[in-house]
């Protein structure tokens, strides 16, 4: 058990983790005090709950790109129904998050399953339509926090047991996630289709309707996503969301969610999407230029592939010598 | 009869066309859209994203893919930017900054053919890694004390003439690359490549050589086109081109190349850069939103897919429907297009 725990692909991701948090800590003390503590984790939350959904379609062979647009659309609706509110609105502005993200959701899920698109063109297509939305309906206007209710504010800055409210709802959506893939039918049909979909549609997996289910959750998780944007920053504009498609798919892939389907968990992922957060939060507590966070990311991103690579080629190799000795 | 002529009209043949009713229906509906300074603006807007495409094009018709081509023409930039800054001559800056995107290029190339890694996640990580070294780079501090008589070249037009500088360069690329495509082995190679690399391994072709140059090629144009960029603005920015890489490939899509390769033609790119720049041009003169363009832009990539598919599935069906017994195959391993 110990052993399987430590071969396993999300176990240097944590390892990695662990590092880099004691390693700040020690140069740094203020990098763990309560204020950073929580800085640290709403900034994770966001990506982390986005990775959540990624993950879905990722398992399929297939990407979703509209998350960043679907994000900022869906922040801005959640923040036009609960304008000028006096109180409450923290489960309206959820609700709408996550209509509007299962609504994209849809669109790239029939547009992939029915008329057998590739994902990468729709749902870039559907990143630009649902940022143009988002331009004509917001135009130059923007919602601050004054506008909202203190409820939704307090939701993105409060925390209960030592965790934000959002990073709650992020691990929340992660855990039913991880099981869901882990042990529900539907589930384990995503990996199949995703290491080989000619031979799960013969076994009478219903490929279509589990790429819908996957596209349904990745928007769900971009909508969700959007509310907790609007909390966090106390406020959106027309440019929410722009460019965080690709991070959140680097977020995956650091955390072993293989690009070329059928391999990877949702806890890697939430590794993954930590991981890449906290390195950048830790490069400020180290007073590194943040300038380096990206370049960082990056390099750890072609790492994590590599090694992937190495592990899957020796894998393989020992696979093949075991079907060899019979004949 | 119907069919036989849908069978011989593909998106490349069809985009062509939206290019030219766009032109003939924006001059009669807005007469400043006819100006020979309305031209100069749309070639100069579409430029750099050109440059790029025609590169693109030849990557994604293997099958490949790359992200980082806003990153390297960022680095590019910043790398002219951090030279001339030094006092090295400014030609020699130029030079550094196209050898920067070879070695960009070269980074791409190697992680995908030597170690065969998805380009896809590798270049997510290169766009990461270029733009993190653009910081590192420049900081926060501009370079824009460029000399006149070259910023002229990216934002100024022959003398007396509404030509920009920079057209000739996109004329003999549209024509040098449409050669290269469809009239040379190379291009041949690309498209074989793109059908089916094994039979193209099969068949003698050096696969992981043509995408080692080929990525090393976008890199290369990435450059050049950051260099037209620092040039037209005057500046080298960290923030330069940013999103950039996701215009060049919806423009290179929607020109009708398959995502899974093998299928596209050189023109039809072209046609489609033109036809994105100068539709962009006319709805700014009919004082659309410039963001509001996004939803245009993402609804004809949208169109570019589904409306073969579409007219794909209709022969497929009455098929279908008189011989129950025909197996449906894995539609997931061939794009819907017009002339399957």
């Amino acid at each position: 058990m110990t052993g399987r725990l430590l071969a396993s692909r999300e176990a240097p991701v944590a390892l990695a983790l662990v590092v880099v948090v004691v390693g700040t800590t020690l140069v740094n003390p203020r990098f763990l005090s309560a204020q950073g503590r929580t800085d640290l984790m709403v900034a994770i939350a966001i990506t982390a709950l986005m990775a959540v959904g990624q993950t879905f379609v990722i398992l399929m062979k297939h990407v979703d790109l509209s998350v960043g647009s679907t994000l900022g659309l869906s922040a801005y609706l959640a923040a036009t129904a609960v304008q000028d509110q006096q109180d409450g609105g923290v489960l309206t502005v959820l609700m709408v998050g996550l209509v509007v993200g299962v609504a994209v959701g849809v669109v790239n899920g029939a547009l992939v399953a029915f008329l057998r698109l590739p994902a990468l063109v729709v749902t870039l297509g559907t990143l630009y339509v649902v940022k143009g939305i988002q331009a004509v309906v917001v135009g130059p206007r923007r919602i601050n926090a004054d506008q909202l209710p203190g409820a939704v504010v307090d939701f993105g800055r409060d925390s209960v047991l030592g965790v934000p409210y959002i990073l709650w709802l992020a691990l929340l959506a992660g855990v039913a996630g991880a099981w869901f893939l882990r042990t529900v039918r539907t589930g384990r049909d995503l990996y199949a289709v995703g290491s080989n979909g000619p031979a799960a549609r013969l076994v009478g997996i219903p490929v279509w309707r589990r790429e819908m289910f996957a596209f349904v959750v990745s928007g769900a998780t971009a909508g969700l996503a959007g509310a907790l944007y609007l909390a966090r920053f106390g406020g959106v504009d027309a440019n929410a969301g722009s460019g965080y498609e690709l991070p959140v798919v680097a977020a995956c892939v650091v955390g072993g969610v293989a690009i070329t389907g059928g391999v990877g968990t949702v806890i890697g992922a939430l590794l993954g999407a930590a991981l890449l957060k906290t390195i950048g939060v830790s490069l400020s507590a180290l007073s590194v230029p943040e300038f380096w966070q990206q370049a960082v990311n990056g390099a750890l991103l072609l790492l994590a592939i590599a090694v992937d690579k190495v592990i899957a080629d020796r894998r393989l190799r020992q696979t093949t010598e075991v079907q060899e000795v019979p004949a | 009869m119907i069919r036989g002529v849908l069978a011989r009209v593909t998106w490349d043949k069809i985009v062509p066309v939206l290019l030219l009713l766009t032109l003939v229906i924006g001059m009669q509906l807005e007469p400043r859209f006819g100006r020979g300074s309305t031209f100069a603006f749309i070639v100069q807007d579409i430029g750099e994203i050109m440059i790029i495409a025609f590169a693109m094009t030849l990557v994604i018709m293997t099958g490949e893919i790359d992200l980082s081509v806003a990153s390297t023409a960022a680095l590019a930039s910043c790398v002219l930017g951090w030279a001339f800054e030094r006092g090295i001559p400014i030609w020699i800056a130029v030079l550094l900054a196209l050898v920067t995107g070879v070695l960009c290029g070269a980074v791409n190339g190697l992680l995908v053919t030597a170690f065969g890694l998805p380009s896809l996640a590798v270049t997510i990580g290169t766009l990461a890694l270029f733009r993190g070294l653009c910081w590192a780079l420049l900081g926060d501090e501009p370079v824009a004390s460029y000399p006149e008589s070259w910023t002229r070249l990216g934002s100024g037009r022959f003398p007396h003439t509404y030509i920009p500088y920079v057209a000739p360069l996109l004329i003999a690329g549209a024509i040098g690359y449409t050669v290269l495509l469809h009239a040379t082995r190379t291009g041949r190679w690309i498209v074989a490549i793109g059908q089916s690399p094994e039979a193209a391994t099969f068949a003698g072709i050096p696969v992981a050589r043509v995408k080692l140059w080929l990525f090393v090629h976008c890199g290369l144009l990435s450059a050049v086109a950051g260099v037209v960029y620092t040039m037209r603005f005057a500046s080298s920015r960290p923030d330069a081109a940013i999103g950039f890489e996701l215009l060049v490939i919806a423009a290179v899509l929607f020109g009708g190349v398959s995502i899974f390769g093998g299928v596209g033609t050189m023109w039809g790119v072209i046609s489609a850069v033109l036809f994105l720049g100068a539709l962009r041009s006319l709805l700014l003169l009919q004082k659309v939103p410039p963001n509001a363009l996004n939803i245009i832009n993402g609804a004809l990539l949208l169109a570019s897919v589904v409306v073969p598919a579409v007219i794909a599935a209709i022969p497929r069906r009455r098929r279908r429907s008189s011989d129950p017994g025909v197996s449906q195959g894995h539609p997931t391993s061939n794009l819907p297009s017009l002339t399957s």
